[in-house]
């Protein structure tokens, strides 16, 4: 029952910032405007909303929320609330697939996503296998992912410092994780795969309770731990994998929203429908930040990159003024 | 402490001193010789004692790769050192400027000045790099060293991190802002020694200098302060000014190597490893072969820059990661490296 009451007015929170969001614009409307609009009926102010507004709110809910799933899942596995598909390369390694796919076969969306989901992919399993000492600890993935990261970072640069001028740009903007998705022929693709996805987080989430326990607690309970742990770890790495395919990196919301959601939340460890619906939120407004506050537009993923990174200092000044 | 003093008799210590020499030399030859326009080598020596050569030659040999030598030297020296006191300070094996954002606050405040001010002379921007090197190094010193209480390093390297890609965040909205500079902007982050030549350094030398000798009067406080906060001030020595000291030091090695070349990293990491390896828990000892070494490495990953691509070249921070990344997997898969 506290669950339900306790995500309640995150939801509720996550739609009013929606319905906010569908009424900024070039061309502004009331709420009462916005809500005959999604009914379809009221003609030019409709296709603004459902067209041109609507998808990209929706890229941003569904986004944030995968994002925040794959924290949650990372961060109650690594049992470090500093354990994220940010920290250990991930985005380093997407960025590199789709800077070489644009180089060597130039840009289209079918190249983009597959250089994104293949570089991340083999970011990840390198560095699991390099923290791999009987087992993987979570800060020696940490300080592994680190770095590798700044061996593809090097690599990044020198890329595209070869590259033209033309593919630097393109890769350069991609590279900083933008939800500028305009139709929904871009959105529905990766929608429909994230919730592909759904049922096999619903499947995790009993494993990860017992694994939350402790190793030995888990295994008493009849978990396979290490196929157990690998598999979330998978499910926690492919949606990172889909979304960044989609928008390019966006940092810190896996890190950032599972923590938010369980400091609203009064159970123990870090719960899945908390983060989800804190990580569309999160997202949904770092968008709108992204897009009204700077003079000039920019991608969210600077946005997220910026709050995201005084976020994460915040936490580790606090940790050590209370060591 | 990982090592005690007994392994590393003083013999061992000037071996390694005289050894270290020898290797400074060799790369600085190497240096000097190697390089896109192959000159052979009696002409590079003719060129160097000012006898007639051909002029293309001597801009190659004299005008470029002697200024470049000597700036490697300094900037290795600036950038190992610093790695040396940070990780003195904060008794941290993981630290490193370059890690831990202090040479993102410097080129964050340059890229500042670059397109917000239209800075384009190092001069002016020396002191946007200073300033940037002392407000990261003060936010790691916050977060590392403050109550002088011991700091888990992986807390400390992420703090690095999140600095970084706080600032790098920004840099990229300006890029977004000011897509002309974009590419003259991408050039300076990677950190590299093309085109540094006198005009660039000259300003900035002389605050490497201060900072390496802060550092090495810095020296035996610094072992007085390895023992703890409360054993250092028995032993008579004053903790914070040790600490604001070190702070200030850093500030100048790191801000005034990255004002030169750019952000470097994974120097200041390795070379007080090997250092520390070799001469034991001294720091004196530390930053001397630092001192040597540290131009060693850079030298050796800037002749390495010219020759892969040649005759392009390739960014020597982009070697350094290369080369250091590894080591610091290698560190922390060492269970041992976390008992600085």
């Amino acid at each position: 029952m506290s669950a339900v009451r306790t995500a309640l007015p995150l939801a509720a929170a996550t739609v009013a910032l929606a319905v906010v969001a569908l009424m900024l614009g070039d061309y502004p409307l009331t709420v009462p405007q916005v809500l005959t609009a999604l009914t379809g009926t009221s003609g030019f102010e409709s296709t603004m909303v459902l067209e041109w507004r609507l998808p990209r709110v929706t890229a941003a809910i569904l986004f944030g929320a995968a994002l925040a799933i794959s924290g949650a899942l990372f961060q109650t596995l690594t049992r470090n609330p500093l354990g994220s598909p940010d920290l250990i390369g991930f985005a380093t390694g997407s960025y590199t697939g789709v800077i070489v796919v644009t180089v060597v076969l130039g840009t289209s969306v079918v190249t983009t996503t597959a250089g994104a989901l293949l570089g991340g992919l083999g970011t990840a399993i390198l560095v699991y296998l390099l923290a791999y000492r009987r087992g993987v600890q979570g800060f020696r993935l940490i300080v592994v992912g680190i770095g590798v990261t700044a061996m593809l970072h090097a690599l990044n640069t020198w890329l595209l410092l070869r590259a033209q001028e033309e593919v630097a740009m393109g890769a350069a903007i991609w590279g900083t994780g933008s939800l500028s998705l305009t139709s929904w022929s871009d959105v529905v693709p990766a929608v429909g795969v994230l919730l592909v996805t759904a049922p096999l987080v619903v499947w995790a989430s009993r494993p990860l309770r017992q694994l939350e326990l402790g190793d030995d607690a888990a295994a008493a309970h009849g978990v396979r731990v290490e196929p157990t742990r690998l598999a979330i770890i998978g499910l926690g790495i492919l949606l990172t994998a889909l979304v960044t395919a989609a928008t390019g990196p966006i940092a810190f919301v896996a890190l950032a929203a599972p923590q938010v959601a369980k400091r609203l939340w009064t159970g123990a460890g870090i719960p899945l429908v908390h983060s989800a619906l804190t990580g569309a939120f999160l997202l949904l407004g770092a968008d709108l930040l992204a897009q009204y506050v700077p003079a000039q537009p920019v991608p969210v993923g600077v946005v997220t990159v910026v709050l995201g990174g005084l976020y994460l200092l915040g936490v580790l000044i606090r940790e050590a003024r209370r060591a | 402490m990982p090592h005690s003093t007994v392994q590393h008799p003083v013999a061992t210590r000037y071996l390694a001193l005289g050894a270290g020499t020898v290797a400074l030399l060799v790369v600085v030859v190497a240096s000097l010789a190697i390089g896109s326009r192959p000159v052979p080598p009696d002409v590079v020596v003719a060129a160097l004692l000012g006898q007639d050569v051909p002029a293309g030659d001597w801009r190659a040999v004299v005008e470029l790769r002697v200024p470049r030598t000597v700036i490697g030297c300094a900037v290795g020296i600036a950038l190992g050192v610093a790695g040396a006191l940070i990780q003195a300070v904060t008794r941290n094996p993981l630290a490193d400027p370059g890690i831990l954002g202090v040479t993102a606050g410097s080129s964050f405040f340059v890229a500042l000045g670059v397109v917000l001010l239209g800075l384009s002379s190092p001069e002016q921007y020396v002191w946007l790099a200073l300033a940037g090197a002392l407000v990261a190094t003060v936010a790691v010193a916050l977060v590392g060293g403050s109550g002088g209480a011991r700091v888990d390093p992986v807390r400390l390297t992420l703090a690095g991190v999140a600095l970084t890609a706080v600032l790098a965040g920004v840099v990229s909205g300006l890029r977004i802002a000011a897509p002309r500079t974009f590419n003259a902007l991408l050039t300076w982050e990677t950190g590299s020694l093309v085109d540094r030549g006198w005009q660039v350094a000259g300003p900035v030398l002389p605050f490497i200098a201060i900072g390496l000798v802060t550092a090495l009067l810095l020296g035996g406080s610094l072992n007085a302060l390895a023992l703890g906060d409360d054993v250092a001030t028995a032993l008579g020595s004053t903790v914070w000014v040790t600490r604001v000291g070190a702070v200030l030091a850093v500030t100048l090695l790191a801000g005034g190597a990255t004002a030169i070349v750019g952000p470097i990293s994974f120097i200041g990491l390795m070379v007080p490893h090997v250092a520390r390896w070799i001469a034991g828990p001294d720091q004196r000892w530390i930053i001397a072969l630092t001192v040597l070494l540290a131009p060693v490495l850079l030298l050796t990953a800037d002749v390495l820059a010219r020759v892969v691509l040649w005759p392009g070249e390739m960014p020597v921070g982009i070697v350094t990661a290369f080369v250091g990344a590894p080591v610091l997997i290698a560190l922390v898969r060492r269970q041992k490296a976390f008992a600085l």
